[in-house]
């Protein structure tokens, strides 16, 4: 798009989704706003009527919400340093030539196109369950006590399931970075003297770095927003010791009825949001120009 | 230091031999030249010197000592490949220092050496960009800089220059040879052009099919090939192979005789023809001539020689650059 032609063309092409996607994202957003300076639960039909900055302050003051703020972010970086640790060793194991190369690599995508709620009642019911669970009969196989998952460590139960949800993902995409990497360049380092070790450092790593960039910002996005696994394993307790700020929401407006109190939630949520994808753009977006 | 000896040398991958047992001296300071056909397997050889593809028979001796298992880097060994990868994500600067970082030298001696090697490539003004700002030529230079800072015993080279224009080619060629005098080490270098083997080359080696055809100075090549294939391969445009009767007569299966080697003339001599295509270079004319039985040879003219297509000339090949080959394609002396 060189021209001064081509670019106002482009801008005329691209104006109708851009209109539809901004009408499909402001009204939503709109209507949040509006409620969340209401008075409006389903419990109390009929007392309506502007308050303020009350739900704000109600959502803010609430015990729940910081734990709900540090859970969020565990659960985002957990995810994330399993998902890039594991998906760069399984991505390199991957680029060796081995029988059946094929086949695992259609099989490894298959976790991804398992629906959240389904992988994760089948981590709870058929692996974790402390009573019927596969980890509980080899707990008891190897003569150990067995550990309820999601009672005793919920929050890192979950990082798990989300984990191999993702993990997947990221390999994929790190595969694709190792492929393009030209073996020249590691013969180069091996001829310079680099060991295994320095050549994953100094070749390896850098080369992936754009690739990791774009799993990180990818899944940020969505990791910010589980919530089917939280709701069908844990109900984000005991307590709120799993209840992210997305459950926290919903748990807000739709388990105590308060919707004037959920939205000021979303928003406060939408701002955190924010302020994650800032940092992140700071501390590693800049990766994605060079 | 730097003598290199292959003794035996074998490489196959899975069932097709690609090298068959090879023997071949390289002396300290030479500078040798592997030219062949694309897919003889000039790379192939290259690379196990550099002990980047394990032999599947015999010994590589560096330096007198058996250097077969000895890891690449431990070689003493320099490369420079056709793609010059450079490491993209460090600096010029970088780049060249790698090699001295990963042996554990210091940051001043690495300094030291750095700008010394930037001192005789001039890469004062791009050393601290990346190698994606930087045109073929200059990576080029920064690949050779890589190499130079290692003080190797060899340097190895996998045709550097067939990425860069035809201008800078010539340049490059020139730098390369100021290089090797400069240093008086061992040189390696990979080519399919001939021009560049003939004019930097002290000993050239023909490869085809993974076999060694011929070794020798430039010119013993070109006088004195030793079978057909090198005949053939080495001088441009190519020597004329001519078969039966008239090879006969010489006592020979085939002769050749090359371009530059045949008299022509408008009125009279030993061959008579009908002039093709003609290519006029200004220094020199190429004349395609179509002489009934013998076929279709090339004849250079020096300077600008007025013939058109469909002229009628007449060809003398001079008797003293005549190269009779027998029925085994070996060169009859
Ligand atoms: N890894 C490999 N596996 C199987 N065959 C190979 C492999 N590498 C090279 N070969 C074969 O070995 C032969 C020699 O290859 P090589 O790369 O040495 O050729 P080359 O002389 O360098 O050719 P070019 O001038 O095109 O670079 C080719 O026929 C090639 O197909
Ligand atoms: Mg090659």
């Amino acid at each position: 798009m060189a021209t001064q032609h081509s670019r106002s063309a482009a801008r005329l092409m691209i104006s109708p989704a851009v209109l539809l996607l901004l009408g499909w994202m402001i009204v939503p957003l709109a209507m949040t706003l509006y409620f969340s300076f209401q008075r409006y639960n389903l419990l109390m039909p009929g007392q309506g009527g502007f308050v303020g900055f009350e739900n704000y302050r109600y959502f803010l003051s609430d015990p729940a919400f910081f734990s709900a703020l540090t859970n969020t972010l565990l659960l985002v970086g957990g995810v994330l340093f399993i998902t890039v640790v594991g998906g760069v060793f399984l991505a390199m194991l991957m680029d060796q030539p081995f029988w059946g190369q094929g086949i695992v690599r259609v099989l490894v995508i298959a976790p991804f196109f398992v629906m959240p709620t389904v992988s994760a009642l089948v981590w709870k019911n058929m692996f974790m369950n402390p009573v019927s669970g596969l980890f509980a009969f080899l707990a008891k196989g190897l003569g150990l006590e067995p550990f309820d998952f999601l009672a005793q460590a919920p929050l890192m139960s979950i990082i798990l399931i989300v984990s191999w949800q993702w993990l997947p993902f990221a390999t994929l995409i790190l595969l694709t970075a190792f492929q393009s990497l030209d073996s020249e360049q590691l013969e180069a380092a091996e001829m310079d003297g680099a060991s295994p070790v320095s050549r994953f450092l100094f070749i390896m790593l850098p080369h992936l770095s754009r690739a990791i960039t774009v799993v990180i910002l990818i899944q940020t996005i969505f990791l910010l927003s589980i919530f089917a696994e939280i709701l069908v394993t844990t109900n984000g307790g005991p307590g709120t010791a799993s209840t992210n700020l997305t459950y926290l929401v919903y748990a807000q407006s739709l388990l105590q009825f308060d919707v004037g109190g959920g939205s000021a939630g979303g928003v406060i949520a939408i701002i955190l949001a924010n302020i994650v994808a800032i940092f992140l753009m700071r501390m590693i977006g800049k990766n994605l120009e060079t | 230091m730097g003598s290199i000896q292959l003794k035996k040398v074998e490489k196959r991958f899975g069932d097709v031999v690609v090298i068959p047992p090879l023997d071949l001296e390289i002396e300290d300071g030479d500078f040798v030249v592997f030219v062949g056909p694309s897919g003889c397997g000039k790379s192939t050889l290259l690379r196990l010197i550099a002990g980047l593809e394990d032999v599947s028979g015999g010994t590589i001796e560096i330096n007198g000592k058996d250097a077969t298992s000895v890891p690449p880097a431990k070689r003493g060994l320099a490369m420079v490949f056709q793609s010059y990868a450079l490491y993209p994500h460090m600096s010029v600067r970088k780049n060249i220092a790698f090699p001295l970082r990963m042996a554990g030298m210091s940051q001043a001696e690495q300094d030291a050496k750095v700008n010394a090697a930037a001192k005789v490539l001039n890469l004062g003004d791009y050393i601290d960009r990346r190698p994606g700002q930087l045109s073929g030529g200059q990576r080029q230079r920064v690949a050779i800089g890589r190499a130079i800072v290692r003080e190797p015993d060899a340097f190895l080279f996998d045709e550097p220059l067939s990425n860069l224009d035809a201008a800078l080619r010539v340049n490059m060629r020139l730098e390369i040879s100021e290089l090797h005098s400069t240093l008086a080490t061992t040189m390696i270098y990979v080519t399919h052009d001939q021009v560049e083997a003939m004019t930097m080359a002290d000993k050239i080696v023909v490869l085809q099919a993974g076999h060694i055809e011929q070794v020798g100075s430039p010119l013993e090549l070109y006088r004195s090939p030793r079978n057909l294939f090198v005949s053939g391969f080495i001088g441009s445009p190519k020597m004329n192979h001519i078969t039966g009767a008239e090879a006969a007569k010489h006592g020979a299966t085939t002769i050749g005789i090359r371009p530059e080697h045949i008299d022509l003339s408008t009125t009279e001599g030993m061959w008579k023809g009908v002039v093709g295509v003609s290519e006029h270079l200004g220094s020199d004319t190429f004349l395609r001539v179509d002489v009934g039985d013998l076929g279709t040879i090339t004849v250079r003219a020096s300077g600008e020689f007025a013939v058109h297509r469909g002229d009628t000339v007449y060809l003398t090949p001079q008797a003293m650059h005549l190269h009779r080959f027998g029925p085994d394609g070996l060169a009859i002396r």
